[in-house]
């Protein structure tokens, strides 16, 4: 991927299909729990997730980024986006949850790019993640915008 | 726990945290995440590429960041909408022990009653810079 060649601005309202199912395993769970240093019981002991009505461990508020970022990542090694990684910054992001994710989870993410702006030599683009079980529940609602720096930006 | 919406305003602090960061916790987020640029754990590639050194994944101060509220609400599950800004990066020095300190304070930020939510706004700065803008996660109360 060349540099001269830059973001594609007709990126904008391209949907990139749900690929192949994430399953959501325990150890996921408590793995990303102690890697983002949430300590409450309900990410680790199932019968603590359980007393609180949960069928399984609940995933952190920050979890849906693991199925997010591989329905990005789509996009970002599409050749015709022209995307170069090593210039990208994360710029914003959002979390909105229909329900919280559990283990046993089985979630397809369905990639929108929203939105392309050029800003300077290089670009902002807001993706959303539509993030649904394998069979259509609307789970999460992920947004977020990278900043694709230019040259000499 | 519970918590009483009446008794909630706005303003009122619902937690601090100083949450330490070494460079082997930006190892264990890209491991648990799946996010292994570089920017995070070289540091002469952070270098090559403008940045005055490694720094943490944004996510990883992101995911940190709300354990204030839900130490607060008591319940992971009730975080329906997080969302923020990133402004300044975290520098992550190499040092043996952590390489940087991220401090965060929660308020009220609203109380909606009706839908039985409460905005809290959080204020997440390092080294004196303010690291997250419009960082707030919005919590269903039972």
């Amino acid at each position: 991927m060349t540099e001269q060649m830059g973001v594609n601005p007709e990126l904008t309202g391209r949907v990139y299909p749900a690929g192949d199912a994430y399953s959501v395993g325990r150890e996921k769970i408590r793995e990303f729990a102690r890697a983002v240093k949430a300590t409450h019981p309900a990410h680790y002991d199932v019968e603590a997730a359980r007393e609180l009505g949960y069928k399984d461990l609940v995933a952190p508020p920050t979890f849906a980024i693991i199925v997010a970022q591989r329905a990005d990542s789509q996009l970002i090694e599409d050749p015709e986006a022209g995307i170069d990684f090593s210039r990208v910054v994360h710029a914003d992001q959002r979390f909105v949850h229909h329900r919280p994710i559990v283990a046993g989870d089985e979630l397809v993410a369905e990639l929108h790019v929203d939105q392309v702006r050029s800003m300077g030599g290089g670009a902002m683009i807001t993706t959303r993640a539509e993030i649904s079980t394998a069979e259509g529940e609307g789970i999460a609602t992920t947004t977020s915008s990278i900043l694709v720096r230019g040259e000499g930006q | 726990m519970t918590v009483a919406l009446n008794e909630l305003s706005v303003g009122q602090e619902i937690g601090t945290a100083a949450i330490d960061v070494s460079r082997a916790d930006l190892v264990r987020y890209a491991g648990a995440s799946g996010d292994f640029n570089p920017i995070h754990w070289n540091g002469r590639f952070a270098e090559q590429v403008g940045l005055p050194g490694v720094i943490a994944h944004g996510m990883f101060t992101m995911g940190a960041a709300v354990q204030v509220v839900t130490d607060w609400i008591g319940n992971p599950g009730a975080v329906v909408d997080y969302q923020t800004r990133f402004t300044k990066p975290v520098v992550v020095e190499d040092l043996d022990g952590p390489g940087a300190t991220i401090e965060v304070t929660g308020v009220i930020g609203a109380v909606d009653e009706a839908n039985s939510t409460v905005r809290v706004d959080l204020t997440v700065t390092s080294a004196g810079q303010k690291v997250l803008v419009k960082a707030q996660a919005v919590v269903r109360a039972w």
